[in-house]
């Protein structure tokens, strides 16, 4: 190991150190060591500031630059579990979730499994504050995840019951016990917009308030977060299309896919070709059948 | 000196940042701006919003892309998804120069997302340069690399950070995006004059300047980019602009945004000293004093 490793790994790690309650930093590490004596060691003091201190202003400003993309990320699951429900969760994930991409954009990518195997966080409202996270990753994804051309008329024309067609990658299928979805909405309606990545430093962290979301009703809803002329929408579906969808998206079979759709579905047997051809007008107007890139290299767009 | 190799010999004038806030106006008023810097993390991304603003700016603007992750004195080795992701921005953009920052922010791939001061060692400069010339074969574009803001030095520094950025630019032989805010900033909470500094940077390899806001705290102060530019570091800016000659140079907006009319005015105020450069007047209408 080099010096400047050795030095990088001392200082990411008083760096990444949680804050106090009072947003400061602790006065001893997680092994108990006095975080001033730590600091004193590689940095060095001034006439205006002692070692312990300048550090505290890096572990400070690392911290407040993550609960800030935090926070704009999952403005939904703050108002499922209440402000400072939310503040201790976010900092749980952090510590266990630290940033391992070069973008920001990836800061929540595991708060989804990380909620579902930490309920505690989130209690009595897990299961509507794990679909909320799960609605506003997929948002995230739907906003910039690529746009593959759509599948041509030549390519549309040779589509049978062994054909796996491609989703676009900005379609994301959830299916959820709450309209989280219109929840969403609402409070993504009270937030702004922001960019992503400065590298400018915070004065501190003021968390947004927000009203708390309402009981919401008991109720099974399917999902398409999608992109449209670069806005992300959220499109409710019914649950054969859901299925059908989330199928295709497995690498189903079209056939198949249909079967899986119907299985149990109210909708009449005689009535099923008109609705297929309904939705997939729809699916295709809206070009969500498209070539991936692999076939595009491989075997041409046909 | 203001159209140079480390620029792509370019005379690019005063640009601001591309920021969200802006886009609707910028889109719809189509301001007469020199060229806009981006923050090129927020557009390596497959698609959408993003993308079809910056493409629309391309249209029409000059763009030149600054980035805030490559870490070139990060001890990690350098990304290979990063390298790629900006390498396919550089060709969309076709920035004649690419700048990022003299520093570390990650490392055991964990990433601060901050700008981390380096140790001012020969080490860190023989590493750091071989990064740079990593990055530059690879984007094939000229890199340039900004001094920052810092809070702390180390104990096992072996030189001053002019001295360090200096040995960094000579090894990796790239040019410099001179922050004359950052130095001004780290001047004051590291107790050194801000004009040895200006006057330390080799002028022939500066490709942009920075210039930007900062707050003052009670014993050290924060380059925050939430302020119009003080006097005090437009007196060093006329100083580097004095040494290099009209250089392309760019004001940074970050937070409490106001404006694009608001920001775009404070920028233009380079301009008198650009002119004057170029005029042979001096404007001496800053005083700068080494004081806290």
């Amino acid at each position: 190991m080099t010096d400047l490793q050795e030095l990088q790994q001392r200082m990411a790690k008083a760096v990444m150190q949680p804050l106090t309650a009072r947003e400061q930093m602790r006065r001893r590490n997680s092994a108990g060591q006095s975080n001033a004596t730590e600091a004193a060691q590689f940095i060095r003091p001034n006439d205006q500031l002692t070692s312990f201190e300048r550090l505290e202003i890096y572990n400070r400003q690392y911290w407040f630059r993550l609960f800030s993309n935090f926070e704009e990320d999952f403005p939904g699951v703050q108002v499922v579990v209440g402000r400072k429900r939310f503040q201790a969760l976010m900092r749980a994930y952090l510590e266990a979730h630290p940033s391992t991409s070069f973008s920001l954009r990836n800061l929540g990518s595991q708060l989804v499994s990380w909620l579902d195997k930490n309920p505690a966080w989130t209690e009595p409202h897990s299961e509507m504050a794990i679909e909320m996270a799960g609605l506003e990753w997929a948002h995230i994804e739907a906003f910039d995840n690529a746009i593959w051309p759509t599948l041509s008329v030549d390519a549309r024309s040779q589509i049978n019951a062994e054909s796996q067609l491609t989703l676009q990658p900005h379609v994301r299928l959830l299916e959820a016990h709450y309209a989280i979805d219109d929840a969403l909405i609402a409070v993504r309606n009270e937030s702004g917009s922001r960019d992503t990545s400065s590298n400018n430093a915070s004065t501190g962290h003021v968390s947004k308030r927000r009203r708390a979301l309402r009981e919401m009703k008991r109720e099974t809803v399917h999902i398409a977060v999608h992109r449209f002329e670069d806005t992300v929408y959220y499109r409710r579906l019914a649950a054969e299309d859901y299925r059908l969808l989330l199928a295709l998206q497995q690498a189903v079979t079209l056939g198949d896919a249909i079967d899986i759709a119907f299985d149990g579905s109210l909708v009449p047997e005689h009535e099923r070709p008109a609705y297929l051809q309904s939705a997939f007008a729809y699916w295709t107007t809206m070009g969500w059948f498209c070539t991936p890139p692999v076939d595009r290299e491989g075997k041409g767009d046909s | 000196m203001p159209a140079n190799r480390f620029n792509g010999f370019t005379e690019y004038g005063v640009g601001i940042g591309l920021r969200v806030p802006h886009y609707q106006h910028i889109l719809a008023k189509k301001p007469v701006v020199d060229w806009f810097e981006i923050i090129s993390e927020n557009y390596m991304v497959d698609g959408g919003r993003p993308l079809t603003v910056l493409d629309s700016i391309l249209e029409q603007y000059r763009v030149v892309q600054h980035g805030v992750s490559m870490y070139f004195g990060s001890s990690d080795p350098l990304n290979r998804e990063h390298l790629k992701r900006l390498k396919a921005l550089v060709r969309r953009t076709r920035t004649p120069w690419l700048s990022d920052h003299l520093c570390w922010g990650s490392v055991d791939d964990r990433y601060t997302h901050d700008l981390l001061p380096m140790p001012y060692t020969f080490e860190a400069a023989r590493l750091t340069a071989e990064k740079i010339r990593q990055v530059q074969d690879f984007v094939e574009v000229p890199v340039v690399v900004e001094n920052v803001s810092s809070y702390a030095e180390f104990h096992v520094s072996e030189m001053a950070e002019w001295e360090f950025l200096n040995e960094v630019v000579e090894r990796a032989d790239c040019g410099i995006l001179l922050d004359v805010n950052n130095i001004y900033v780290s001047s004051q909470n590291h107790s050194f004059d801000p004009r040895v500094y200006v006057d330390a940077v080799p002028a022939h390899r500066v490709a942009q300047i920075h210039i930007a806001g900062h707050s003052k705290f009670e014993k050290y102060i924060l380059d925050t980019h939430d302020h119009p530019v003080l006097d005090r570091v437009w007196g060093l800016y006329e100083r580097a602009i004095e040494r290099c000659g009209p250089t392309a140079t760019l004001l940074e907006w970050d937070d409490r945004i106001p404006s694009f009319n608001e920001v775009h005015a404070e920028a233009l105020k380079a301009n008198k000293y650009l002119k004057a450069a170029t005029t042979g007047e001096s404007k001496q209408g800053n005083v700068l004093e080494y004081a806290r």
